[in-house]
């Protein structure tokens, strides 16, 4: 048996059955960690000693029945933008290159209450800024489908993880497509659940208003079942809501009898590529098949998301990104005259290029005389788009589209023209301005050999249509991977 | 014959609240711990950490602003105010620019020149910074953060304030509102309460402002006085030499008697402000509010009108002690337990007043409970004990809050009142004194002094002098 192309939740059952250990599956994702992780570089850090003891430890905790849940004893991977007690997290930063938190993430914590085997952190954009995980400073990482190509970003890492079967599921962030696009770009299931549902004490704030951490797995069983585990009303985060609706698995039904889908004309418009367009209507065909109603409607805001999107994040980022400063913790330029020079040094020498042109960028639309005329403005968009979804789901169980316009670009191809990068989030920004859940679930293969994914959208906190519209067409879909696995 | 001007005085209070816990964060608020130690990762702005406001801030900052008749803002947000200095570990301070919780209030203020309103502008709600220790000759500072994230409200008058007399009657006004809702001691020496003096001059008469100056540490009222009186005699020396006035930020150093410039208007910071995303917005709800209101306390005013009501004593006892709360406080809890008002106020004013002062304290500071005042108060009344003994048993109580009946019973200093006893120890003295008992028969009344402090003495103190003197003229 192949240990490790198994789902985690089909993992789980079979420790549970004590067909497998928690020590064989830690062992076997460590092993292929060796094997193709210089090929993928999607860790930061590997946790081998860590993990081989947590392993043990859960085990343990198995046999005497005090670790009963779905995913008890499953390795996962951590985006290495979530803090890890004891366990470096450096947000792919050089500022943060030796930073050791004392505390954990919330959704870190409730994975391992739920005996999650913390494998280590993944590869990211340098703070989460980027579509391709080319800015991280410790390299780039690489499409597990085709080496040439970028896994998309910025949580490149945990879906290449993913995809690379070097852990079972993987945990990412979402600020504004964060964990869709890499989800499609190498073809695993990922989702930005309601914003408010998942806490964001511990993880490394880029837009405070937008970020939020989902799952990056290989099905929508998965995907439900760590939505479960990580959704908690949290004290310490005050844009945690309390919710009573999450018991996610539920929704795991195969049926769409009579479920309304709403297609936007306007993500299917000018710049998507024609294999993407393709794919992604077929699977609305499938989805219809299975009993959906289709309809065609205008959502006609996509040319306001992006800049909106990025006058919101970057303005957040700008004052988020302060506290790297090099006086408590972090990376502190060797040397300096002063404490101004010491700032100036320390954050030119730790920050890259991507994230100094987001500060800069969002400290100029914060500035005085130009508040009201981006900021301020840029706010008044998100409330417009939001009304739009609201128009939209009071006719429409979930909203149906792509992810990206194209598949995974090749490395080095994005970073030349941020602009053109910046227009690659136009399907999957227009969801966190809106706070809506949103979720990814490869459909196709191009003919480069490359995943398409298919995005679904629901009203705030009704993950559960996605997943019951997600799930009904996996089952018809049937089995997706790469072709050496399959 | 010189120009007339007038001063135009607005002030920016800050009040450190009396929460327990900070403001974003569940750490300790107790001043004096050893360094960073009251801290967490929310307040040493730690990567991925998240502020939650403590309620009690809102509900105190809210209380404040009922008292200075301001309008609550039902709405409100924090906002960030960025700027790099390591004391503000997340280079940002959540304070509130846009939608401040309290607006448009005014407190009454009476100087000699008689009663008049001041306008407050805006309260808002803010974090306190940590505190930056610079050694002299290191190449280093040091910093504290265990004053990071201390909850402040910073109280934003309007320029209505025309001389020193008046700030200070201004201050001492909010001082006493602020003490009274319990929202924090006030201390300007320990710095729960600073004020920084935006002061103008301008020809009397002129109907525009002059150019203000910002003056900064300020740590008590009489260096309030000094340096309003410092920065007018400075603006009008510029005004009479033809120069300007310059929009700036200055220093007053109390021991040398002058301001220094800090930064100019020009070197001002953009900060850049913006709401905080990671604090929901404040919803002050009808039932909050009105929670509130049936929570504030009587104030000064109504209870001087209460007390010339309700008790018979003077006007000037009745000024100091609703001069502070917690001294009314326990004036009418001493009363409610059925002491004299009089002796109450008699204690208060007069032994308690000598031993604050003594002490170095303030009226906040007394330990003392009513219940033991009262105790002591009934023992006097039954003449279980004599003043002397009374004055002895109250110092104790002021230090360590005894309870007087049974400090009394436990040191045996209870007046004997047994006859037998009492006449035998007169006796006694008389015996042993013949030089003043032939003084008192020779006509010399001062001599029995003398021998009811002998008597006094022999019996410890525990006697009633009334008595003693009775039975020394009755043997003698």
């Amino acid at each position: 048996m192949n240990i490790l192309n198994m789902t985690a939740v089909s993992l789980a059952a079979a420790i549970k059955n004590k067909e497998v250990t928690v020590m064989d599956a830690t062992k076997a994702v460590l092993k292929q960690i060796e094997k193709t992780e210089s090929t993928y570089n999607c860790y930061v850090t590997v946790d081998k000693d860590g993990a081989l003891k947590q392993a043990q430890e859960i085990q343990g905790k198995i046999d005497s029945g005090e670790l009963t849940g779905p995913l008890a004893g499953v390795p996962v991977a951590i985006k290495d933008n979530m803090c890890t007690e004891g366990l470096l997290t450096t947000c792919s930063s050089k500022m943060l290159g030796n930073f050791v938190p004392t505390y954990s993430s919330q959704a870190v914590i409730n994975l391992q209450r739920a005996g999650a085997v913390i494998i280590g952190k993944t590869n990211m954009d340098e703070f989460a800024m980027g579509s391709t995980t080319e800015t991280s400073a410790f390299g780039v990482t690489k499409n597990p489908w085709n080496q040439e190509h970028v896994p998309g970003g910025s949580s490149g890492g945990s879906a290449a993880a993913v995809a690379a079967e070097e852990c079972y599921y993987a945990l990412g962030s979402d600020t504004g497509g964060s964990i869709r696009q890499p989800a499609s770009f190498c073809g695993v299931v990922g989702m930005k659940p309601t914003y408010g549902s998942v806490s964001r004490y511990g993880l490394i704030a880029y837009a405070s208003s937008l970020d939020q951490i989902g799952p990056l797995c290989k099905d929508v069983t998965d995907c439900a079942t760590i939505m479960e585990v990580i959704t908690s009303h949290d004290q310490k985060d005050s844009t945690s809501v309390q919710r009573e609706d999450t018991d996610f698995t539920s929704a795991l039904v195969d049926d769409v009898k009579g479920m309304k889908i709403g297609i936007p004309r306007d993500y299917f418009g000018e710049g998507l590529d024609s294999e993407v367009k393709e794919a992604v209507l077929k699977a609305a065909e499938v989805l219809r098949e299975k009993g959906a109603t289709l309809e065609e409607f205008d959502l006609s805001l996509a040319d306001y998301a992006i800049p909106a999107y990025y006058t919101i994040a970057a303005a957040e980022a700008s004052s988020n990104l302060e506290r790297f400063d090099g006086i408590k913790y972090g990376y502190r330029t060797e040397s300096y005259k002063g404490l101004h020079n010491m700032y100036k040094k320390s954050r030119s020498e730790g920050f890259g290029a991507e994230v100094k042109r987001r500060i800069m960028l969002g400290s100029f639309v914060l500035s005085s005389g130009y508040y009201d005329a981006y900021y301020l403005k840029a706010l008044r968009v998100k409330a417009l788009i939001k009304n739009a979804f609201d128009e939209a789901f009071a006719k429409y169980d979930v909203i149906l589209g792509p992810v990206a316009p194209t598949t995974a670009p090749k490395l080095g191809e994005s970073l030349s023209d941020p602009i053109k990068m910046y227009l690659g989030d136009i399907y999957t920004i227009s969801v966190n301005l809106a706070g809506l859940p949103g979720m990814s679930v490869p459909c196709g293969i191009d003919s480069k050999g490359l995943p398409i994914g298919l995005q679904l959208i629901g009203d705030c906190f009704k993950e559960k249509n996605i997943i019951r519209a997600a799930y009904t067409y996996e089952k018809a879909r049937g089995a997706f991977g790469r072709k050496e696995e399959n | 014959m010189g120009k007339q001007y007038e001063t135009v005085i607005g002030l920016e209070v800050h009040v450190e609240l009396a929460t327990k816990t900070k403001i974003f964060c569940g750490c300790s608020t107790e001043f004096g711990g050893a360094p960073n130690t009251h801290t967490c990762p929310v307040c040493t702005g730690m990567p991925g950490s998240l502020p939650v406001l403590n309620k009690q801030v809102l509900a105190y900052a809210v209380a404040v602003g009922l008292a200075t008749d301001c309008k609550i803002t039902r709405y409100c947000k924090f906002d960030r105010k960025n700027y790099f200095y390591p004391d503000n570990p997340q280079n940002y301070q959540i304070s509130q620019l846009y939608l401040p919780i309290c607006r448009d209030g005014k407190v009454e203020i009476e100087t000699e020149s008689g009663k008049k309103f001041v306008g407050i502008h805006e309260i808002h709600m803010e974090e306190d910074a940590g505190k930056m220790i610079h050694d002299e000759g290191s190449d280093y500072s040091l910093v504290d953060y265990n004053r990071s994230g201390v909850p402040l409200i910073e109280i934003v008058s309007e320029p209505d304030m025309r001389s020193a007399e008046e700030v200070i009657a201004y201050l001492e006004k909010l001082r006493m509102l602020i003490q009274y809702l319990g929202a924090s001691d006030c201390k300007m020496q320990e710095g729960s309460m600073r004020a920084d003096v935006n002061l103008s001059v301008r020809e009397v008469g002129s109907l525009e402002y002059g150019t203000r100056t910002e003056m900064k540490n300020l740590n008590s009222f009489s260096a309030i006085t000094r340096a309003i009186a410092g920065e007018k005699a400075r603006q009008i020396d510029l005004l009479e030499a033809g120069e300007k006035v310059v929009q700036e930020t200055r220093r007053w150093d109390d021991n040398a008697g002058k301001s220094y410039a800090m930064r100019s208007k020009e070197d001002a910071q953009d900060y850049r402000y913006f709401p905080d995303p990671d604090l929901v917005p404040i919803v002050v709800t009808e039932e909050f509010l009105a929670d509130i209101k049936a929570k504030q306390p009587e104030f000064r005013e109504d209870k001087i009108a209460r007390y010339k009501e309700e008790f018979d004593i003077p006007e000037y006892d009745i000024d100091i002690i609703t001069g502070s709360k917690h001294m009314a406080d326990i004036f009418e809890e001493t009363v409610a337990l059925g002491a004299q008002p009089k002796k109450v106020s008699n204690w208060l004013m007069v032994e308690t007043l000598r031993l604050l002062k003594e002490n170095n304290m303030d009226p906040e500071d007394i330990r003392f409970s009513p219940k033991h005042l009262a105790g002591l108060i009934k023992l006097t009344d039954a003449k279980a004990i004599n003043s002397t003994v009374a004055k002895e048993v109250f110092e104790e109580m002021f230090k360590n809050d005894i309870d007087p009946e049974n400090y009394v019973e436990e040191k045996g200093l209870k007046t004997v009142s047994d006859e037998g006893a009492l006449r035998k120890t007169v006796e006694e003295v008389i015996a042993n004194n013949p030089q003043s008992v032939e003084d008192y028969r020779n006509g010399k009344e001062k001599a029995i002094g003398f021998l009811v402090g002998q008597t006094m003495k022999a019996m410890k103190g525990k006697a009633d002098p009334g008595m003693v003197n009775q039975l020394l003229k009755e043997l003698l």
